[in-house]
């Protein structure tokens, strides 16, 4: 079942990276010193991001842990280019971006779809939008569609779908146009336990696959740990960066792994972060 | 359609439809007591005839209009004087809301203008739309045209003004820009609200005719209830009323269907603004 899910995509995706752009370990994207203060209603100062540095690989899966209001979302907003930074840089590819950029796909708490569109309009709408080569591009969005378990649902509407499904088309269309940078915030936050697990494992199937970067921000220190190559810890007040914990386990990743020791000492050390500043929600 | 015809059983349908839609059976219960005890009114107590007509002249009238090519006529008119005015109000409200809808300088300068315009009574300022442009047709279109204009503008910039954040996130995030973010989004999230909009003002629109009429004119059914009025023929009085209202509610009906075609994935607004 995966493996021909696996060569239907192979068939219609453009190469997933181009090596000679970039080779295994070569930086994406860099931020470096990111501040962003927030003007109240009253006027007061929010002092949301203080110095953020990082940097994440081509192809990596980056995780971001930390409190609410420690900054997360407004972190994500910046990337994806709908928030304004108030200090600091950002590169994607060493070219500095301001603003909403081509080579990113988003994926939102909620999967926001457009209601008056089918599944597959709004797998489609990156691609409209872009004004890329539609017919081309509709092969690789049922490709997709296929690859997350939604052959047949293309010409449905979204208020047929479930909310789990609904996040998946989401996901597609975050992946649709191919773009280096898959930006995630809280992706799996609004579904239930059972559905959480399995949208990890397709997650990881589907990064596998298509060799995106992937930074994620989730609340949940174990899907922090069981997603991520890295895990970058923040904290509030004012939100920054306070540990980049890096996760060496075996992938693929398997859910019997939650239980082994040392997925078990990941967690643990992330815990200790939060049991200090007031815990986690 | 189908399974209506395949039950055999008359009364059984009855019930059926008893159980799933009882409003339907009652409203016709209440149809039939009210114009029943109407005539049995106008019969037993002698009810002159140019005060109170029984519905039966009423009907009897109806079905003369209906057969006169004069009447016809006059329905026509007005008709066509609806329709015009409609379309050309609406277009303009259309028009006016996406262009002030798109910039909120342009809407905080021009809102205090439309209100003001709209607080005029248009019943009041037909005499002198009449004087303008005379009395044909084209005064009535116009009048009916400022009546059905406010409703559509009003809801045109509300709806334009409805779409959620995280959609606009959406589309800002992959690069589009403000006519694409307009078409995409703005425009489907504002449709429930416009047809809210176009079903008020298909509604006025038809009083704008009449009140166009009423004011000054040589044809139209509002012409004709007063030529009636003015001969004491009640029954023809009323049944134009009859007219009109099953006018004013075919064009309310067709303006629903549209609705639910083109607005498909949605109840019809409940936060509706009306204007008349
Ligand atoms: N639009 C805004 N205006 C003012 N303050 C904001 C705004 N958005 C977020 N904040 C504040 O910035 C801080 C970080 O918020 P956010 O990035 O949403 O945190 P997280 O996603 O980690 O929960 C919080 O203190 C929040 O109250
Ligand atoms: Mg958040």
């Amino acid at each position: 079942m995966t493996a021909t899910i696996a060569r239907v995509e192979r068939r219609y995706a453009p190469p997933p990276f181009n090596p000679t752009v970039s080779a295994d370990g070569e930086v994406l994207i860099e931020i470096n010193g990111l501040n962003k203060i927030y003007h109240g209603r009253d006027g007061a100062a929010i002092h949301a991001l203080s110095g953020i540095n990082l940097s994440v690989a081509d192809g990596e899966f980056v995780t971001i842990v930390g409190p609410s209001g420690c900054g997360k979302s407004t972190l994500l907003k910046i990337l994806t280019g709908t928030l304004r930074k108030t200090a600091g840089r950002i590169t994607i590819r060493d070219r500095e971006i301001d603003g909403p950029s081509r080579d990113l796909g988003i994926v939102f708490q909620a999967p926001v779809l457009l209601p008056w569109r089918t599944i597959l309009e709004n797998v489609m709408l990156p691609i409209e939008v872009q004004r890329l080569d539609a017919p081309k591009f509709r092969e690789r969005a049922r490709a997709l569609l296929r690859l997350v378990g939604l052959q047949g649902f293309e010409d449905k509407y979204p208020g047929e779908l479930s909310g789990g499904m609904q996040q998946r088309v989401g996901i597609c269309r975050a992946l649709v146009h191919d773009p280096a940078l898959l930006l995630m915030d809280e992706p799996f936050g609004a579904l239930d336990a059972m559905t959480r697990e399995q949208m990890n494992l397709e997650l990881l199937r589907i990064w596998q696959e298509n060799r995106k970067t992937v930074m994620l921000v989730t609340h949940s220190i174990p899907e922090a740990v069981f997603l991520a190559d890295r895990v970058v810890v923040m904290s509030p007040r004012p939100g920054r960066i306070t540990d980049v914990i890096e996760v060496d386990l075996p992938r693929p990743r398997a859910l019997s792994m939650i239980n082994s020791t040392a997925f078990g000492h990941y967690v643990e050390i992330i815990r200790t972060h939060f049991t200090a500043s007031g815990g986690i929600d | 359609m189908d399974d209506v015809r395949t039950v055999p059983n008359t009364s059984r349908r009855f019930v059926d439809i008893l159980h799933e839609r009882p409003e339907v059976i009652l409203s016709i219960l209440l149809f039939i007591v009210l114009i029943g005890g109407w005539e049995l009114v106008v019969r037993v107590f002698d009810v002159p005839k140019i005060i109170v007509p029984a519905p039966s002249a009423v009907i009897v009238s109806l079905i003369d209009g209906l057969r006169s090519p004069n009447f016809l006529y006059h329905f026509w008119v007005t008709f066509f004087e609806t329709m015009v005015g409609f379309g050309l109000g609406a277009s303009i409200g259309l028009l006016l809301g996406g262009i002030i809808g798109q910039f909120p300088l342009l809407e905080r300068t021009l809102y205090p203008y439309v209100v003001a315009f709209q607080t005029i009574p248009k019943v009041a300022v037909a005499p002198i739309i009449v004087i303008w442009f005379g009395y044909g047709i084209s005064s009535k279109v116009v009048i009916t045209a400022t009546i059905a204009f406010f409703p559509v503008l009003a809801n045109t910039i509300v709806g334009l003004r409805a779409t959620p954040l995280d959609q606009l996130e959406l589309l800002v995030a992959y690069t589009a820009n403000r006519w694409q973010t307009f078409w995409k989004v703005k425009v489907p999230q504002a449709l429930p609200y416009i047809f809210v909009g176009l079903d008020v003002a298909i509604v006025l629109a038809v009083i704008g005719a009449i009140v166009g009429e009423f004011v000054g004119a040589q044809a139209g059914l509002g012409y004709l209830i007063m030529q009636r009025n003015f001969s004491m023929d009640m029954a023809g009085t009323f049944a134009i009323l009859v007219v009109l209202s099953i006018m004013g509610m075919a064009l309310h009906g067709i303006m629903q269907m549209i609705q639910r075609r083109i607005v498909f994935w949605m109840e019809p607004a409940e936060d509706r603004v009306m204007g008349a």
